[in-house]
């Protein structure tokens, strides 16, 4: 018989569509994050330094570039003879097949794959969070108070609560209530969307309430779990953690990684986060060259000068170029004597030479003002941006775009220039 | 089927910021679809294991064929090291004699090049040769009284063959790559073994060269052996050069190595980097200068590193100043350090004891 004491369920379906273009093609756990890692990356490699060697990645938004990513596990070391890493999409079914139609839907549309390891518990996360934790402490937690479900939380100040699902604990960190995004919140612990479940209490209540459409862990499960009297624990975490779902918050966990000892720090011997690398040449800095305040990945090549920025591998910018406060993701290129302030650039992007983005006045953008916000120019994979044009702030690129589509050779702040379809 | 023979500590030497010098070899096996690999080894041969950890860096992990590492073994019959090449094909003969692929490519693993063997195979089908030795005409700035220099006729068939000639006739030197058809690999081994004779090029190329028909296989292309201090400095400055990165870095096909989960380079305030290759897990604070620096290496604040090779994970104190050196692996240089090679290149080995980090 295979056994498992703890398997991990990790969510990563969703699209994230706070993120823009960034995700119109990928899933959002599939989005590049300090140089070259993805966002994935975080949980999955947290998985196996707390010792779990069994994960179902749930997968369903665009699922192409998370499934090559993952591969079979080799960088995580989840390539297992028993266990180790497999893909779940949702499938066909005799009667009744569906979508995933929520998180604990996915969950439930999988028991056959949990049962099969015969766990004790599962563990459910989601794939769209930058943080180091040992899930492990949390089942020792969740075992010696004798829980049935446990959800990791996390202090977040308290005119920041409101938009989180917040935990109301006794004296012994017994979950006595919970709100989800109340107006007046009672207290600022924020769930982080990490449940530890016992097996028989999980599959239970996935059985009892499988006809609710859209079945929510924190909107329905944790709810059921509540009122049949489990005891429901609230496992306090302390360390760095962010949720990367907006733009700007992507963008400011990125820049945190260039302080001179970060807080979120890659470089410790500790809890290596592992990712799947496909070049491995060193990155060339040229005689015409600056390079401060930065990362950046294998394989790039550094003619221009890069202040404050996170480049990925196999990024060329060109001679003359200078970027500051900006992301650049893997295999894009900047062309010669382009000025870069401030943007988002995701993959395989080309830009012509002389370019300048991200100048003038921040003006609001015009399509999605709360999405490309922050005075970032957010461009997204695979686009064009033909020689010699300027581009303001809050303004969004995406599609191979050529000269006409800029009039005056100019792309006035808070516009967005959509040609891949989004 | 490919063999190496003849490896040492050289073949696990640090090439290029990231790789090692047998990554060049392998990945080339690789390439041109060699399944079976057997990597000879008895010199040191640690940090080489380490780096062999697992098949699957150069995609030998496969049903058929694999990745073999042969060291000097005790057995009934034989307590030797490898006393040469030939010596340690002939201590695992029943590997040879086990498999079943007809042709063996015999290649050193301290070689910085890039090949198909299978054009050298189909060459030495042509040809009808016995033994096809890869052959290359070197540039004149380079010395080739080290290598063998071999003469070849109008039909490239190899005439002369001498080994490290103290004055040498040509300019023509084998890159120590040959393909032979298995059994005749055999044969010979067995031969020379019952003449106590233990050295593939002395006691085959050698004496074969008119009983056998052994032909030269000539390159063009970028090819360097690092065996010693100044072609290992040199061949890791080609690196600085794009042509040299194009062609290795950029153009298909691509060379692998053992993926080290680093994360990016980073550069603090102070960084200045000019003409550079800079690793992944690197952490620079200082000036470098027409260098290269391998993974996972610390250069703290102030200092200047100039025309020099920095191996992995070595720490380097604040205000030191490196010109012209070798900077020996897992390093640790105290801050305020001066290191400058004067006539030539300085290799540093400093073991302090490491406080940060």
């Amino acid at each position: 018989m295979i056994k498992k004491e703890m398997i991990a369920m990790l969510l990563a379906g969703g699209q994230g569509s706070r993120l823009g273009v960034l995700t119109s093609k990928v899933a959002k756990p599939a989005v590049s994050f300090g140089g070259k890692y993805r966002i994935i990356d975080f949980p999955l490699s947290n998985c196996i330094n707390s010792g779990i060697d069994t994960v179902g990645v749930l997968t369903q938004y665009q699922p192409l570039r998370l499934n090559t990513h993952i591969g079979i596990g080799i960088p995580w070391d989840l390539d297992r003879n028993f266990g180790g890493v497999t893909v779940l999409p949702p499938y066909e079914k005799s009667t009744n097949s569906e979508w995933y139609t929520g998180t604990a839907n996915a969950i439930y549309q999988n028991l056959d794959y949990m049962e099969s390891y015969h766990p004790d518990y599962v563990l459910i996360l989601s794939g769209d969070h930058i943080y180091k934790m040992d899930y492990e402490v949390m089942l020792d937690f969740h075992q010696k108070k004798g829980a049935d479900v446990t959800i990791a939380v996390m202090p977040v100040p308290m005119e920041e609560a409101g938009r989180f699902g917040i935990m109301i604990t006794d004296g012994d960190h017994r979950i006595t209530e919970f709100e989800e995004k109340p107006a007046h919140p009672r207290s600022n612990l924020a769930s982080m969307g990490i449940y530890i479940f016992n097996w028989k209490t999980l599959k239970e209540a996935l059985i009892a309430m499988a006809d609710q459409p859209a079945l929510d862990f924190g909107k329905h499960v944790i709810p059921y779990c509540h009122e049949k009297g489990s005891p429901l624990y609230a496992y306090e975490f302390t360390g760095y953690w962010k949720d990367v779902g907006t733009l700007s918050s992507y963008w400011e966990a990125n820049m945190e990684l260039i302080d001179l000892v970060p807080e979120f720090n890659l470089y410790e011997e500790y809890w290596k986060i592992y990712t799947k690398s496909e070049i491995l040449p060193p990155q060339y800095v040229s005689d015409s060259s600056a390079v401060e305040r930065c990362i950046i990945g294998e394989g790039s090549d550094i003619y221009g000068e890069v202040y404050n920025s996170v480049i990925g591998c196999g990024v060329t910018i060109g001679k003359g170029s200078v970027v500051r406060d900006s992301i650049i993701m893997n295999q894009t290129s900047i062309g010669e004597g382009c000025e870069v302030n401030k943007a988002i650039i995701a993959e395989n992007v080309s830009v012509g030479d002389h370019v300048r983005l991200g100048i003038g006045e921040e003006v609001p953008n015009e399509t999605a003002p709360h999405i490309y916000d922050q005075g970032l120019v957010t461009i997204g994979e695979k686009s064009v941006i033909p020689e010699g044009v300027s581009v303001g702030r809050n303004t969004v690129i995406f599609g191979e775009t050529e000269k006409k589509d800029y009039p005056d050779s100019y792309l006035a702040g808070g516009k967005s220039l959509i040609k891949a379809g989004e | 089927m490919g063999a190496l023979s003849h490896s040492r500590a050289v073949c696990a030497m640090p090439v290029a910021g990231s790789y090692r010098g047998i990554d060049f070899t392998l990945s080339n096996m690789s390439n041109s679809h060699i399944q079976k690999v057997a990597v000879f080894t008895q010199y040191n041969a640690r940090s080489l294991n380490e780096h062999l950890s697992s098949s699957k860096w150069w995609d030998f992990g496969r049903k058929q064929g694999g990745l073999y590492v042969f060291t000097p073994a005790v057995t009934a019959e034989n307590s030797n090291w490898y006393r040469g090449t030939a010596d340690a094909i002939w201590q695992n003969l029943s590997f040879l004699k086990s498999s079943h692929e007809p042709y063996v490519v015999i290649a050193s693993g301290d070689c910085v090049y890039k090949l198909d063997f299978n054009a050298v195979l189909e060459y030495h089908i042509e040809k009808k040769a016995d033994i096809t030795v890869v052959c290359r005409d070197m540039e004149p700035q380079i010395g080739v009284e080290r290598y063998g220099t071999v003469r070849l006729d109008e039909d490239n068939r190899i005439e002369e063959f001498e080994e490290k000639p103290l004055y040498a006739k040509t300019r023509t030197i084998s890159c120590g790559i040959y393909v032979i058809r298995r059994r005749q690999l055999i044969e010979m081994i067995e031969k020379c073994a019952e003449e106590d004779r233990y050295d593939f090029v002395r006691d085959i190329l050698v004496r074969y060269k008119e009983l056998k028909r052994i032909y030269g296989y000539k390159i063009t292309d970028y090819w360097r052996n690092i065996a010693s201090v100044e072609d290992y400095y040199n061949t890791n400055m080609d690196f600085l050069k794009p042509e040299v990165r194009d062609y290795f870095f950029k153009q298909y096909p691509d060379i692998y190595s053992k993926v080290d989960d680093l994360p990016p380079a980073k550069y603090n305030v102070g960084a200045k980097i000019k003409n550079s290759l800079i690793s992944s897990g690197c952490i620079v604070n200082g000036v470098v200068e027409n260098s290269v620096i391998f993974k996972k290496s610390y250069i703290g604040n102030n200092c200047v590193i100039k025309n020099s090779i920095v191996l992995n994970d070595v720490y380097i104190g604040d205000n030191t100043h490196i010109e012209n050196c070798i900077v020996e692996s897992r390093g640790t240089i105290q801050a305020g350090s001066r290191y400058v090679g004067e006539d030539g290149i300085k290799v540093v080995v400093e073991k302090n004891a490491r406080y940060v980090i």
